[in-house]
């Protein structure tokens, strides 16, 4: 049973003889439930912290990559731009067109955010830093980080804009070609692993890290990341040379910072996943386990900014083809060849 | 009840203010899902009327309007208007004269072609060709700067000869330019030409069969894609092209593809006429002799000069006085876009962009 953060937390708590004072007068679910909601707000913050700055990031790799130098302004190389970035977006008007469907315009920026920040309760950050092990942490993380989706198809609906409709529908067409292709990825992971716990597969993987045992899973797995993220070659949802805005249309203010934001928290949920399933988590020698993940997740992360700036973008019928005649088949190949490997040792 | 199986045309705006009509362009669609059954470009959205305006100027007071037609190469503007006036009058352009003119536009066509590919990469997603023409266009734009102290807006050309004679230390730069661009070039053909997803972007999309560019007067790079081998500086040698070097790529893919790898030869070619000419150079005057009040004969003259993105003629009308009694611009990409239609047939919205993005259009030459 792998420790969590919460039973590290009640451990340190017991051994400073804080846990034995609160308990004589707490009953004990209210301790669990203070503890608990700290560790959540604690992680909300730091991920927050972390996805401010991928904006900074993001925006620093790029310039490098292009021959410019990005933001120097606001404090030294332009550190303080994502609190002005912030700022400028909590202080603009949240305009509302009138033709808008309300609740589904209101609720689509909170669909999409809620799931992305859920599925950080499954990560494994380090060897104890878990919020939860669930036994089936790997389905848990597939189902809940397909669903801000469907916060981009409410948002490309509720705002009555073609080319927002365009979007959603580019989206929905998209979604069904790649997902199917990279849980069936997993599944060689899940095979591998034995578990279907997100700690357990990255225990399995001490010593050997999965990419070398599954190039094809890793490579599936990778483009069907891209396509989720909705980023550079597949970045159909908000093509800004053919869609303008795309699903971000008519929403400004918070409102489209609520989108903004969870496209770099999934950024950042994504180099975990990839990190977890195929580059063997916190497991690496010498440094901190927690380091050790940060830095493979922060390598992934400057890969796909990479490719952003250097690939062109597919078309979406392109990428449906990939999607069904390429990744769907070579997928399956791939449980068949582990399977058949494993059957045979 | 409707039918929720019928299939609806959706009519969608694309433009005036769309980041992918390079301008004002109005492009009216009727999609059906992601196809699109019809395009319908709608100009003039940047109409200022210069051809109206020419009527009551001087002749030479309207050359700084041409600069504002097609704002990515000026030069070939400015070529085009004087020369017009020119044949009007009868005048002998000096040896030296002419030599700056073929260096100054040949270097504006590579200039109008980096801003072509700078922003069509942006149409097809790659960002990173965007920075590295402009890094190189920058180079060109100070070149010109030196040479006539304006980067955009040149009004370079006179009546007559050029303004400014080489200034010193220019031949120099010049050169240094000349060396190292041909590494650039070949930088961004192995970031685009050899790029998986770029060439499925590109090839077999936005086609116009040979015939069909005959019939709609298309020219320039889209009309030699097409397997036109068409070229004002070819087949009509003006100025001194006769004594230069050089060759008409033509390819006969008839997409937007062909029209990419036309227009990077093009630049090697310029490139190859700016080395020839600059070596060449004589001494001697940058004017002749031009009366100080420029009244032509009545009579009319219809010159042209093959610009950047096609043939640019001047159509002027003299009835003896200091104005031109009319004057009428031969726009390349006017023809151009009107084809718009032939090459979008039934297309994706993705080939659209790349289709438009491929014609080099400059509103400011469209719409007058």
């Amino acid at each position: 049973m792998t420790t969590t953060m919460y039973d590290s937390l009640v451990g340190i708590l017991s051994q400073l003889g804080v846990y034995q004072i609160l308990s004589g007068f707490l009953p004990e679910i209210v301790i669990r439930i203070m503890l608990v909601l700290a560790i959540a707000g604690v992680v909300a913050t730091v991920a927050s912290l972390i996805l401010a700055y991928l904006t900074w990031l993001e925006r620093k790799v790029l310039s490098d990559i292009q021959q410019r130098i990005g933001p120097m302004r606001t404090g030294p190389h332009g550190l303080l731009q994502p609190i002005a970035d912030g700022i400028k977006l909590l202080v603009k008007e949240d305009v509302h067109p009138k033709t808008i469907d309300k609740w589904v315009f209101l609720l689509a920026p909170i669909v999409m955010f809620v799931p992305v920040v859920v599925v950080l309760a499954v990560i494994p950050f380090g060897k104890t830093l878990v919020m939860t092990d669930l036994s089936v942490g790997i389905v848990f993380l597939l189902a809940v980080s397909s669903l801000p989706t469907l916060g981009i198809i409410m948002a490309s609906w509720a705002q009555n804009n073609k080319y927002a409709v365009l979007a959603g529908l580019r989206r929905a067409a998209e979604i069904i070609s790649y997902e199917i292709s990279m849980v069936l990825a997993a599944i060689g992971v899940v095979l591998l692993a034995g578990t279907l716990s997100l700690p357990g597969i990255v225990e399995a993987q001490t010593g050997l890290p999965y990419i070398i045992l599954q190039p094809l899973g890793f490579l599936i797995f990778f483009i069907g990341l891209l396509a989720d993220l909705g980023r550079i070659p597949f970045d159909f949802q908000e093509s800004e040379s053919e869609l303008v805005a795309g699903y971000t249309t008519e929403y400004s203010g918070m409102k489209f910072s609520f989108f903004f934001l969870a496209e770099y928290l999934e950024l950042f949920v994504a180099g975990g996943i990839l990190t977890t399933l195929y580059l063997g988590g916190w497991n690496g020698p010498f440094l901190p386990s927690w380091l050790w993940f940060a830095i493979k997740t922060f390598i992934v992360i400057w890969v796909i900014l990479w490719i952003r700036a250097t690939l062109p973008r597919v078309r979406i019928d392109q990428l449906l083809d990939i999607g069904w005649k390429w990744l769907l088949p070579l997928a399956l190949l791939n449980i068949a060849i582990t399977g058949g490997v494993l059957a045979v040792m | 009840m409707s039918d929720i199986r019928k299939v609806v045309e959706i009519p969608i705006n694309m433009g005036p203010a769309h980041p992918a009509t390079h301008g004002v362009l109005r492009l009216r669609l009727k999609l059906e899902g992601e196809i699109v059954r019809e395009v319908d470009p709608v100009i003039g959205y940047l109409h200022r009327g210069i051809e109206k305006l020419a009527e009551s100027l001087t002749y030479p007071q309207f050359i700084p309007y041409t600069d504002r037609l097609d704002y990515a190469g000026s030069m070939l503007n400015n070529l085009g208007y004087v020369k017009a006036v020119e044949e009007l009058l009868g005048i002998e352009v000096p040896e030296r004269a002419e030599y700056l003119r073929v260096m100054t536009t040949e270097l504006s066509r590579i200039a109008s072609h980096l801003v072509w590919l700078s922003a069509w990469g942006l149409d097809l997603g790659a960002m990173a060709p965007f920075f590295y023409c402009f890094r190189e266009r920058e180079e060109i734009l100070n070149i010109f700067e030196m040479l006539c102290g304006a980067r955009i807006t040149f009004s370079y050309m006179r009546i007559g000869g050029v303004s400014k004679d080489m200034p010193e230390g220019f031949a120099d730069r010049l050169q240094n330019f000349l060396d190292i661009f041909p590494e650039k070039l070949s930088e961004y053909e192995t970031i685009l030409t050899e790029n998986e997803i770029f060439l499925a972007r590109t090839v077999g999309v936005g086609i116009l069969p040979k015939e069909d560019a005959i019939d709609y007067g298309v020219t320039g790079p889209i009309a030699r894609a097409s397997g036109l081998e068409y070229d004002t500086r070819k087949i009509e040698p003006y100025s001194i092209y006769d004594r230069f070097d050089f060759r008409i790529p033509v390819e006969h893919g008839c997409d937007v593809y062909s029209r990419y790898l036309i227009r990077v030869e093009e630049m090697k070619q310029s490139m190859k006429i700016v080395q020839q000419a600059l070596d060449k150079i004589p001494e001697g005057e940058i004017m002749a002799k031009v009366p100080k009040k420029i009244k032509p004969e009545p009579g009319r003259v219809y010159s042209r000069v093959e610009g950047s993105k096609g043939e640019l003629g001047f159509l002027i009308i003299s009835d003896g006085s200091d104005k031109p009694y009319r004057l009428r611009i031969r726009s390349p990409a006017y023809s151009n876009v009107a084809a718009l239609p032939v090459m979008c047939e039934n297309a994706k919205i993705a080939d659209v962009v790349a289709t438009v993005g491929s014609l080099d259009i400059c509103l400011g030459e469209m719409d007058r």
